[in-house]
């Protein structure tokens, strides 16, 4: 850090806190659907042993909402997810965008799909490829914008200012590579893609559980900065319920590819119903609550 | 006043990098604990807990290295011994150590009760296998272990279950101190929640005389351990009993770690969650003054240049800043 | 990059391998501007002796030195007194009761041997069958030729040439003090590893072989290395049904012992049609399995890297998403298995050879074709001419063994768990 010369003082720094834009308890299921399921299952065949990843799931996302999908390792939430990207077919069942049937059967229209939705990806370090450079990768985002015969200044503008909603100096990572990064900024570079991508919906699989717990605040204060902004709907896949009841405005509870329960976070968190949403968050420690260890065996 | 089950005085410890640098990742840390507490260590990953918890065995392999201090565990000086010393009359009866990925400790090849055999017979004690197996059975009841998983490979049992049998494996010698590094991070909660209602309960029954218990989940620490120490680039920055600790944090670090607590219960959603920005330093060149100034809100110029001492302020607190404790309060109550 | 290959530079596995594996080039390169003979020339007949050749025609009308060399007599006997003859005196003293302590066959002791002889050999008593083992005419007969031999080298003696026929012929003397220079005899050459059966320069014939070996090698090396690559990316990447039929193939591939399939691939197609370039390919095409089994699991754990699911997202072709996101990461190890192909093409080439089904024998040599000459025509037995199969063996394990040294080397670099 720079030291001032003037007033011979460091620059403080503001401190990086979370702001929710919108109203914490608004209803969203007025608003239009934007994503939603039927019946959506995943069996996964090896040899003679199937399993089903994703059983018979059921879910309306609205437009603007922020849902959080919890489940410990093993719940098919990832398979879920890899399914509502189109990067898996589910085995039976439709998934609606828009209220329409999706239609991703064709490159063309899988690549139109995906101008609506992207994702950001639990381990920033293997969402890189490590070839290339960090320009690239926003490069990338551009020419998906049909930004492609924009002049080279900008470009440069735009990623720029796509670095900086980041807290990112653009000219700092320039020609640099991936791995030059800390594991927190390459995470921010992730949200700085979004930025310049804008998508209407916005699917984040575990984006902090490899972030230390002091710079989680500042991953998620950027993604609802950027949802603030743009209005987008944002799916965001974790295990840690108490990150999910923070942020988000509806919670689905998964357990062996199913949903045992959903609806409003302050709801499904508070007043459980369901026996396993209620295990689950009775085994979380707590600071306010005393934690109840006479409930394991 | 209870008996001190260890002490550590100015224990400092080195990497040696491959290219022969030294970085000091343990440095100057003293801290005791009573017989029958427990200690929890908090801070980022790369803050120097992991490799403090290492350095407490006494026992030091390449590229750790012992610089200097003691470890005084119930009143027998460990640091500076033979490797070979310490691994057989130290590790397991004096001091036990579980790493997170412990439940990969067991033998794939050999059922759980050999297993236990092989470690015992390691320490070299005066047992032969009906004895070592009795001393086994009666622990695992005593832990509320099924004592069929004896007779059982290690992947017959869940994550949960194989960590736990580790545990009781690692501390079936009545270990004076217990050195836990993240033993339930790898788990799901519900597992969790066994490994430490069963630590508890080692503690609570004595077999356990004292635990430091080292992990970045900050409710986990609050709901396990007596007292709680944040560290910070190889220092100790505060410690204080756990509830102080969590609900008035003195230094600007622990008070940036405390606020990014995030627990499923009524009421948090309203809370203002905050960031600490940066990283922490490298340790291959550590900044001259204060380690945390470069990310402190309230650092000086003064802070860049002049190390901390720590402060001890009575009743068991202590923390490591320019600032005194009622400055800090003053400017925290201000902000809110 | 940069630091990748300098680590690769830097790693003394690789540099050992890399430089018994350049020096072997540059051999195979500039050695053809020295010695321009045709490597397959005949130079003469069966196996000759490693050493350095002149034409005793030639060394005739060479100029003449007169030297007097003190050893020279001794130098003519020892070369020219065959250990049976040796034996054979000694035989003679112990049956004639001489005094036998301190006389031996070596090499120092011919003077004293000779001296023995001379002293007791009595012609008229030999006739007379007097001792005892040499009563027969034969040997009576024998131990006269010795005599003779002996009294002729031991004095100075003086060699008539008589050159011509007729009365054209002229005639010129040789004395035993008479020497010419090696350098000015007309025709001299030095055989370093001698010839092999058919009196081809073994050096020169080895240097080719080598060449020829290894260009075998990289063809089959490189046609394994694209084939199983390409195999293992589609397989890999699309996975499914293509999966499923490019597995089939490389399971029966599996099944089949490659080296029977080699001998019947070879067998079939005949000696007259075996160039060397298809023996390298047909090696190439029938080891490229391995290299297509572990590029495809390699590919399968890439195939489910977020890096990959994000160039998916951001709409690139399945293409572009192969050569961008997934070559890169296998491309070392592509480069290891390539320099494992070329050293077992190598390898499969003389295991052909040697069982007689390299390529056609009347165009260039190979390693394997040298060791299926030298086993053909009784080097490992018969003439004991090791100078025509041992520095081949040789040079096969080294081209192994330096292309196997730059693969560890390589995997140390790439391959970070297995740093020291």
């Amino acid at each position: 850090m720079k030291i001032d010369e003037k007033t011979n003082q460091a620059p403080v720094d503001n401190r990086e806190s979370v702001t929710f834009g919108t109203d914490r308890n608004k209803d969203f299921s007025k608003e239009p659907l934007c994503l939603s399921g039927k019946d959506v299952t995943r069996i996964f065949q090896t040899g003679k042993t199937t399993t089903t990843a994703v059983d018979h799931v059921n879910f309306e996302f609205h437009k603007g909402e922020l849902i959080s999908i919890v489940g410990e390792s093993g719940s098919g939430k990832t398979t879920l997810s890899k399914m509502l990207l189109g990067l898996l077919e589910p085995s039976s069942g439709e998934i609606f965008y828009r209220g329409e049937p999706r239609d991703i059967s064709t490159g063309a229209k899988k690549r139109q799909y995906w101008k609506g939705i992207q994702a950001i990806f639990q381990d920033p370090f293997s969402s890189y490829n490590v070839f290339h450079k960090i320009d690239n990768v926003l490069l990338d985002c551009i020419n998906m914008r049909g930004g492609r015969n924009l002049s080279k200044d900008e470009k440069f503008a735009m990623m720029t200012e796509a670095c900086s909603f980041v807290n990112l100096k653009f000219a700092e990572l320039t020609n640099k590579y991936p791995f030059e990064l800390s594991g927190g900024q390459m995470q921010r570079l992730m949200i700085a893609r979004i930025f310049l991508l804008k998508p209407e919906i916005l699917l984040a699989d575990e984006p902090t559980s490899m972030i230390d717990a002091c710079s989680r605040a500042t991953i998620l204060d950027m993604l609802l900065n950027l949802r603030n902004e743009t209005g987008m709907t944002v799916i965001f896949i974790t295990h840690d319920i108490g990150l999910a009841y923070y942020i988000s405005d509806s919670i689905y509870i998964m357990e062996h590819g199913k949903f045992v329960e959903s609806g409003k976070a302050e709801e499904v968190i508070l007043n459980p119903k369901a026996p396993y949403t209620k295990r689950l968050i009775s085994d979380v420690p707590k600071i306010h609550e005393p934690w109840d260890l006479s409930t394991v065996g | 006043m209870a008996k001190k089950m260890l002490e550590v005085r100015q224990l400092t410890t080195k990497y040696i990098t491959r290219h022969g640098e030294d970085v000091y990742s343990v440095d100057h840390v003293s801290l005791d604990i009573e017989e029958g507490k427990s200690l929890g260590i908090a801070g980022e990953s790369g803050c120097g807990k992991s490799t403090l918890a290492l350095s407490l065995m006494g026992y030091y392999f390449p590229p750790l290295h012992y610089t200097s201090g003691d470890i005084i565990v119930d009143g027998k000086n460990i640091s500076g011994l033979d490797p070979d010393v310490v691994r057989k009359t130290v590790l397991g009866s004096d001091v036990a150590y579980i790493p997170q990925a412990a439940m990969n400790a067991l033998n794939p090849t050999r059922k759980v009760g050999k297993f236990i055999e092989d470690v015992i017979r390691a320490h070299e004690l005066p047992m032969d296998s009906k004895q070592i197996r009795e001393m086994a059975e009666q622990r695992f009841a005593l832990l509320g272990l099924p004592v069929e998983a004896l007779d059982k490979y290690s992947v017959e049992l869940s994550g949960g279950m194989r960590q736990r049998v580790v545990i009781a494996v690692s501390t079936i010698l009545n270990p004076k101190v217990l050195i836990a590094d993240e033993p339930s991070s790898a788990l799901d909660v519900t597992s969790q929640k066994m490994v430490i209602k069963m630590m508890k309960d080692m503690m609570a029954q004595g077999l356990v005389k004292s635990m430091i218990f080292i992990t970045h989940e900050l409710p986990l620490l609050y709901n396990v351990t007596d007292d709680i120490m944040v560290m910070y680039a190889g220092q100790i920055v505060e410690r204080g009993s756990a509830h102080e600790m969590v609900f008035d944090p003195i230094h600007p670090y622990s008070r940036g770690l405390m606020n990014s607590i995030l627990v499923p219960e009524e009421g948090t959603r309203d809370v203002k969650l905050t960031a600490i920005p940066g990283t922490p330093p490298n340790l291959k060149h550590p900044p001259a003054g204060c380690r945390f100034a470069d990310r402190c809100r309230y650092a000086t110029n003064a802070c860049k240049f002049n190390q901390m001492p720590i402060i001890d302020i009575g009743g068991g607190r202590q923390y490591r800043c320019g600032m005194s404790v009622e400055q800090l309060r003053e400017v925290y109550a201000s902000e809110n | 990059m940069k630091s990748t290959l300098r680590n690769i530079f830097h790693s003394p596995r690789f540099m050992v391998g890399f430089i018994i594996f350049m020096v072997m080039v540059l051999t195979v390169l500039i050695y053809p501007y020295f010695i321009t003979r045709d490597p397959l020339v005949s130079l003469g007949k069966g196996f000759l002796e490693p050493g350095t050749y002149f034409s005793i025609y030639d060394a005739n009308n060479a100029s003449t030195y007169r030297m007097e060399l003190p050893e020279a007599t001794m130098n003519r006997l020892e070369t020219s007194l065959p250990l049976a003859d040796r034996q054979l005196i000694l035989d003679f003293l112990k049956a004639k009761g001489a005094d036998l302590s301190d006389l031996d066959t070596s090499n120092d002791k011919v003077g004293e041997l000779i001296e023995a002889w001379t002293a007791n050999y009595d012609e008229a008593d030999v006739k007379a069958s007097k001792y005892e083992g040499f009563t027969t005419q034969a040997k009576r007969r024998a131990l006269a030729r010795l005599n003779t031999k002996l009294s002729s080298s031991a004095s100075s003696d003086v060699m008539t040439i008589t050159r011509g026929d007729g009365e054209e012929a002229t005639t010129s003397s040789i004395s035993d003090t008479d020497y010419a220079r090696v350098d000015q005899v007309a025709n001299a050459i030095t055989l370093p590893l001698g010839t092999d059966n058919f009196g081809r320069d073994t050096l020169t014939e080895l240097v080719k072989a080598t060449g020829v070996s290894l260009i075998i090698g990289l063809i089959a090396g490189s046609i394994a290395t694209l084939l199983g690559l390409l195999v293992g990316l589609l397989a890999g990447y699309i996975g499914g049904i293509v999966d499923d039929i490019l597995m089939f193939i490389a399971n029966i591939f599996t099944v089949i012992p490659g080296f029977v399939l080699l001998i019947l691939i070879y067998y079939s197609v005949g000696q007259e049609s075996r160039g060397v370039v298809t023996c390298a390919v047909v090696i190439g095409l029938t080891s490229w399995v391995w290299t297509a089994r572990s590029v495809r699991s390699q590919v399968i754990s890439l195939r489910n890297r977020d890096h990959v699911n994000l160039s998916k997202l951001s709409g690139h072709s399945l293409f572009r998403i192969v050569t961008t996101d997934i070559l890169p990461y296998i491309a070392s190890y592509v480069v290891m298995a390539f320099i494992l192909q070329v050293s077992s093409g190598i390898l499969a080439e003389a295991q052909l050879s040697l069982l007689g089904l390299g390529p056609k024998t009347t165009d260039v040599p190979t390693l394997g074709l040298m060791m299926n000459w030298a086993k053909l025509f009784g080097a490992y037995t018969s003439s004991n001419a090791w100078w025509a199969y041992f520095p081949v063996i040789l040079v096969i394990a080294l081209t192994s063994f330096s292309l196997n040294l730059m693969n560890t080397g390589l995997d140390q670099v790439f391959n970070p768990t297995l740093r020291d």
